[in-house]
């Protein structure tokens, strides 16, 4: 028996860039990836969701503010509600901060700059289900491209957090004036995972990198168990 | 009636914006101490009521305007009968 591709949306919002980037890299790991709109109320069949980078809504107000009030947003509360595997990245990351699914916010960087290059990532934790072909302590080169990925939580947040384990990649050197250097970061019940570095660009040598496919491929092989686990 | 909402960066939350505009006020000369940069929303509010004109403005900040993590408001309300 063949093993069944697991069924993957990649939400598309206006002014989205990195949508097409996640779906090649998602399709390249073997899963059966496909967009969703913004505007549709309801998700098809999916055993999980991605929210790609991008500048959603011209970053209009603060960024991810507006996206989160897209009615596919709607839905992707509900489905991570019921336990639904999702992955944030950059621009995703910051819309599931301001919808309340993740911990935190992202500021403007320290710098001001817009910094977008290679930079090495520390795994503080394999058992999530999107890191669990990484190995603990790991470091992974991924890219970062963004201007407002500078993470904040205040004294008492972050002790909970880090009490809960839910910081589940840190920058190996600053970065962006992030706190204690935190790249990605899941929730409580461990199923959404946000995160600024963009596995997707990072998925085959030629690249520069393919330590991003053993972020998405993590993800993918939990999606398919889900799917075997529906069957 | 006419709101108007300011939005602060929070005390004690890192402003690098206003760092660089401090840093750029002190190039041209300026003796300045300290900036900050937040942001100013005018708006127009259908009821009449202050009272619930300003229970609706911050409504809106706790949901929308504000991010209450690093950012703290004032409403004004500047309409005829405020």
């Amino acid at each position: 028996m063949t093993s069944p591709q697991p069924r993957i949306g990649v939400l598309r919002f206006p002014g989205a860039c990195d949508d097409r980037d996640a779906l090649w890299a998602l399709s390249a790991l073997d899963a059966d990836a496909n967009f969703v709109w913004h505007t549709e109320t309801e998700l098809p069949e999916l055993d999980a969701v991605v929210l790609p980078g991008g500048f959603s809504y011209g970053d209009y107000l603060r960024c991810g503010a507006i996206a989160r009030f897209a009615p596919a947003m709607e839905a992707v509360v509900d489905f991570a509600a019921a336990g639904g595997l999702v992955l944030g990245i950059c621009n995703g990351f910051q819309i599931l901060c301001e919808a309340g699914l993740l911990p935190g916010v992202l500021r403007r960087n320290e710098s001001l700059s817009f910094i977008c290059r290679d930079v090495p990532l520390v795994v503080e934790r394999t058992d999530t289900p999107f890191t669990t072909r990484c190995e603990g302590g790991q470091v992974l080169t991924i890219p970062i491209k963004h201007g407002e990925g500078n993470w904040y939580a205040d004294d008492d947040l972050y002790a909970e957090l880090e009490a809960r384990r839910q910081i589940v990649l840190r920058y190996a050197e600053p970065v962006n004036g992030s706190r204690n250097d935190v790249a990605g970061v899941v929730n409580e019940r461990g199923n959404v995972l946000g995160l600024m570095p963009h596995p997707e660009h990072a998925v085959d040598s030629l690249l520069g990198s393919a330590d991003g496919a053993l972020i998405l491929s993590s993800l993918v092989e939990s999606a398919r168990e889900h799917t075997l686990a529906a069957a | 009636m006419k709101a108007t909402v300011l939005v602060r960066p929070k005390q004690g939350i890192l402003d690098p914006q206003g760092q660089a505009v401090e840093s750029s006020l002190r190039q041209l000369g300026f003796a300045v101490d300290g900036a900050r940069i937040g942001r100013v929303v005018d708006l127009e509010v259908e009821t009449s009521d202050p009272a619930a004109a300003r229970a609706e403005v911050e409504r809106m900040c706790e949901q929308l305007l504000a991010n209450p993590l690093i950012e703290s408001y004032e409403i004004e309300l500047t309409g005829p009968q405020a």
